[in-house]
């Protein structure tokens, strides 16, 4: 028989939709045209990037600016922070962001600090929400940016972006960028409603393939390209088109349309089956992030788990086919667990503990019927060899 | 080394044959930390035979990654038959040859292990010194 897989890891990356990928095939097979050239394999190339443009407008309501393709959301913020920054510093160097956001947020940051930058980390509160006070307090004359995440890829908090972005814009004349890399596929996005300046996507978060995202940038905006070359993406991001993975990401994104609701209510309904059932069965376990569902992202959980370490529970599920994944130091290579865990309060000991699942559009029923079954065994294994754990 | 582990190392971690207690240990310690995610304890049982000190038995209890845990089992799978003295040269390389291979990042899990072994050595002697006065 063969063994059972269940894959809970979706934040980490979605299962590729076969759907997509069947229209992408023709795309690395026989269209194989660059869509800047004028013949008919260019211009078959150039139309189907363009159907894919605007698939991907659409979704995110796009109707005052542009997305442009990038190599996928870190080159997207990347793109965004840098490229603000050294448009902008004529009017000031100080950039705003929270201390969760995604190392390539925080990497970005620090290393625009190296050149002269000044960058203010907001904190959060326990379960993962900035305060707005903090933020209008940080507001200076001489700030050119605000990011903040739309959806916390460990703890799964939705930080209110809409509210965050209209306080930025009421009080200064910062730009506003949100990273909503885990928000596409799962929520609804709207760039209108939000109000932000650029926001970044990546396709392999919703069901698209991976190196492949892309910046949506808001008319007016300033911004310098990250890419200098032959000018293609009007001139925002030289480099011939991953025509193929441009493809892949419409089709995700028209799929994220039709499904969004279905996929919702399902990530929803398997999220708090997971953390009713687990917090009930398995003793001593918390969870992490927002207790709310309607302030986490649909299909996060994250919990921690007292006397076992989190890469030892990963490793264990491993075994019995159940992918999730740890913020625990053990799993990373510094050798500290998370920013995130540490960001919001967690003691060491106890964020060294944490795990999380996270469910898809791919997902049944049965997927976390056998996780439920599985999981409160393995935790009672895991205790039963722990010095931290008086059962 | 590899980045990976190795399928001796996830056996060890899937079916430790050294973990939990000795009732009746004659040494029992602890090494590591909560806070740096890895804590072994370690309980030994030696026997005498003529002029001979034989580790008869060393079970372990810890809580870190697969790495800490098959480190543990294999120590004091290696430990057990020895002499005091053939342990003390066990080192944190005799641990990751028996693995392996280990990365390079999960060494001081194994170095850990080793540590606790001294530690038990230590406090073993300490006791019979104590014990002759
Ligand atoms: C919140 C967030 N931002 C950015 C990224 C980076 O995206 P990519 O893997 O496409 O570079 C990820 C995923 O790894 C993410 O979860």
């Amino acid at each position: 028989m063969d063994k059972r897989k269940v894959y809970l890891d979706n934040n980490s990356t979605t299962p590729l939709d076969p759907r997509v990928l069947d229209v992408m095939f023709p795309f690395l097979k026989e269209k194989w045209g660059n869509p800047n050239n004028i013949h008919v394999w260019g211009r078959e190339a150039r139309e189907a990037v363009e159907t894919a443009r605007e698939n991907i407008k659409r979704m995110i309501n796009c109707r005052d600016g542009n997305v442009y393709f990038t190599s996928g959301g870190t080159e997207s913020n990347n793109w965004a922070l840098k490229g603000i920054a050294f448009a902008n510093i004529d009017k000031g160097k100080h950039i705003i962001t929270t201390k969760i956001e995604h190392k390539c947020v925080l990497n970005t940051c620090k290393w625009l600090e190296k050149q002269g930058f000044e960058v203010t980390y907001l904190n959060v509160d326990r379960e993962g929400f900035i305060d707005f006070d903090e933020l209008e307090d940080a507001l200076r004359k001489d700030t050119i940016l605000v990011s903040i995440m739309l959806a916390n890829n460990e703890i799964g908090t939705l930080e209110p972006v809409r509210e965050a972005c209209e306080l930025v814009k009421d009080k200064s004349n910062a730009y506003f960028h949100t990273d909503a890399c885990q928000a596409i596929g799962k929520m609804e996005v709207d760039v209108e409603s939000l109000g932000v300046d650029l926001m970044t996507i990546s396709a392999h978060k919703f069901y698209g393939p991976k190196g492949i995202g892309a910046l949506f940038i808001r008319n007016g905006v300033k911004i310098d390209p990250l890419l200098h070359g032959g000018g293609q993406e009007k001139n925002m991001r030289s480099g011939t088109e991953n025509v193929a993975g441009i493809v892949g990401m419409g089709k995700a994104a028209e799929l994220v349309m039709k499904e969004l609701d279905a996929d919702k209510e399902k990530l929803r309904r398997f999220q708090k089956m997971i953390i009713e059932e687990i917090l009930e069965k398995v003793k001593r376990t918390h969870l992490n992030g927002p207790s709310d569902l309607e302030k986490r992202l649909p299909g996060n959980v994250n919990f921690s788990v007292e006397g076992v370490e989190g890469e030892s529970i990963v490793m264990m599920l491993d075994d019995y086919g159940i992918a999730v994944s740890t913020g625990s130091a053990c799993s990373s290579k510094q050798l500290i667990p998370s920013h995130v865990l540490m960001a919001i309060g967690l003691k060491p000991e106890v964020a060294h503990g944490s795990v999380r699942i996270s469910a898809g559009r791919f997902n049944t029923d049965e997927d976390i019927a056998y996780f439920l079954e599985v999981f409160p065994g393995v935790i009672s294994k895991l205790r039963s060899i722990s010095p931290l754990w008086q059962g | 080394m590899s980045e990976l582990y190795s399928e001796k190392l996830i056996e060890h971690f899937r079916n430790p044959k050294n973990a939990g207690e000795i009732k009746d240990a004659d040494v029992r310690v602890t090494v590591g930390n909560p806070v740096c995610g890895d804590v072994m304890t370690f309980t030994m049982k030696v026997r005498r035979e003529k002029d001979k000190e034989i580790i008869e038995d060393i079970k372990f209890k810890t809580f870190g990654c697969a790495a800490a845990i098959a480190s543990s089992d294999i120590l004091a799978e290696l430990a057990k038959g020895k002499t005091i003295e053939e342990a003390k040269t066990l080192s944190y390389k005799d641990i990751v040859r028996e693995l392996g291979g280990l990365p390079p990042v999960k060494v001081h899990c194994t170095q850990m292990a080793v540590d606790g072994l001294k530690k038990l050595i230590e406090e073993y002697e300490r006791k019979k010194k104590r014990n002759h006065c």
